[in-house]
């Protein structure tokens, strides 16, 4: 099972994460900025952490980031399906 | 060609709502036009037509981005076939969430049908839904989608879109877009002036008030606002002075260019 992230690059104007923001100090929160990301947890068939981690980096270049606006972070959670 | 032997194709998959407007348009400017689910372009290919529509919509529920889905669905699964349908100067249209849909496709902004998108259409800067009628500027007249129109000409179309802020993907590649004429439509003023960012007239803070772009040829077209919802008089805020809006003139720009080829 892989936990992949996939959030705005620094830098990016982040609108959701500007209103999210706004709302949360309007409740009182002492908060001073939020970003926001996407988190997918993906159960795949690998047979190492390389593997898993070469075909999650795939998935983000074809389908899950597009990389002019987006970064990913991808964690190969062990023990937690799989065959790792 | 006889425009009686051209034909229009438009994609749609689930989620997709614009394909009907689209139509109506065509087939009242004389194109015999079909609306065709992906799973039918799949079987019949594209070689009977000669324009090939993404309309907007919400296209797979707008998961993960807004067209990522559809736009990559197309890179697999038809990047030849419309690599080819390119190459012969037909026509390929995106709207709103079309244009969504070809920029994740990587068929704008360069034509070519990229694996990495070389741009994004991301979450307006409002961080809102923007529903809302806009000016834009003709960036380059005599395109195949312009020939109906000239450089400079302003015209007013409604935009519909939570993602439509146009990032190119470095300094370069605007700068490349802007040099090449693929700059097609900017966001501007009522009075004609380049909106510069200014909300709400760039309604979504797109990159150089970018709106639509196309490839060097100008056969690739996309663009965030709707022209088929400016088609007719009665669509308008205005009412019905007019007999048609603004957006027929890009339809007409289409319908001459296949009457040449």
């Amino acid at each position: 099972m892989v936990r992949i992230e996939v959030k705005l690059k620094s830098g990016h104007f982040d609108p959701e994460g500007d209103v999210t923001a706004k709302s949360l100090r309007d409740l009182g929160f002492p908060v001073n900025s939020v970003r926001v990301s996407k988190v997918y947890t993906v159960e795949l068939d690998a047979n190492s952490r390389e593997k898993a981690m070469s075909t999650a980096r795939d998935m983000c270049r074809k389908l899950l980031a597009n990389p002019t606006k987006d970064d990913f972070f991808i964690e190969v959670l062990a023990g937690e399906g799989g065959t790792d | 060609m006889d425009l009686r032997r051209a034909k229009a194709c438009i994609a749609r998959v689930g989620g997709t709502n614009c394909d009907l407007e689209v139509k109506v348009a065509l087939e009242h400017l004389g194109l015999k036009t079909e609306i065709l689910h992906m799973k039918q372009i799949l079987k019949r290919g594209l070689s009977e037509y000669h324009l090939l529509v993404f309309p907007g919509g919400f296209s797979y529920g707008d998961y993960v981005r807004a067209g990522a889905i559809w736009g990559k669905e197309v890179h697999s699964k038809i990047k030849s076939e419309l690599e080819a349908f390119i190459e012969e100067e037909k026509l390929v249209m995106g709207v709103c969430n079309g244009f969504q849909v070809m920029i994740e496709a990587g068929i704008l902004p360069n034509g070519e049908l990229v694996e990495v998108p070389k741009a994004a259409l991301a979450n307006n800067a409002s961080a809102k839904y923007e529903c809302r009628w806009v000016y834009i500027k003709v960036e380059r007249g005599e395109t195949p989608f312009t020939g109906d129109l000239g450089t400079g000409e302003l015209l007013k179309i409604p935009v519909g879109h939570g993602e439509g802020r146009f990032i190119p993907a470095s300094e370069e590649s605007l700068k490349e877009l802007i040099d090449e004429g693929c700059v097609l439509f900017r966001y501007a003023m009522p009075n004609g002036e380049a909106a510069g960012g200014r909300y709400p007239y760039n309604p979504n803070g797109s990159v150089y008030d970018i709106a639509g772009i196309c490839n060097g040829k100008g056969n690739v077209m996309g663009m965030m606002p709707h022209p088929e919802r400016a088609f007719f008089g009665w669509q308008l805020p205005e009412g019905r002075s007019a007999p048609y809006g603004d957006g027929k003139r890009i339809f007409q720009g289409i319908i001459k260019y296949l009457q040449k080829y």
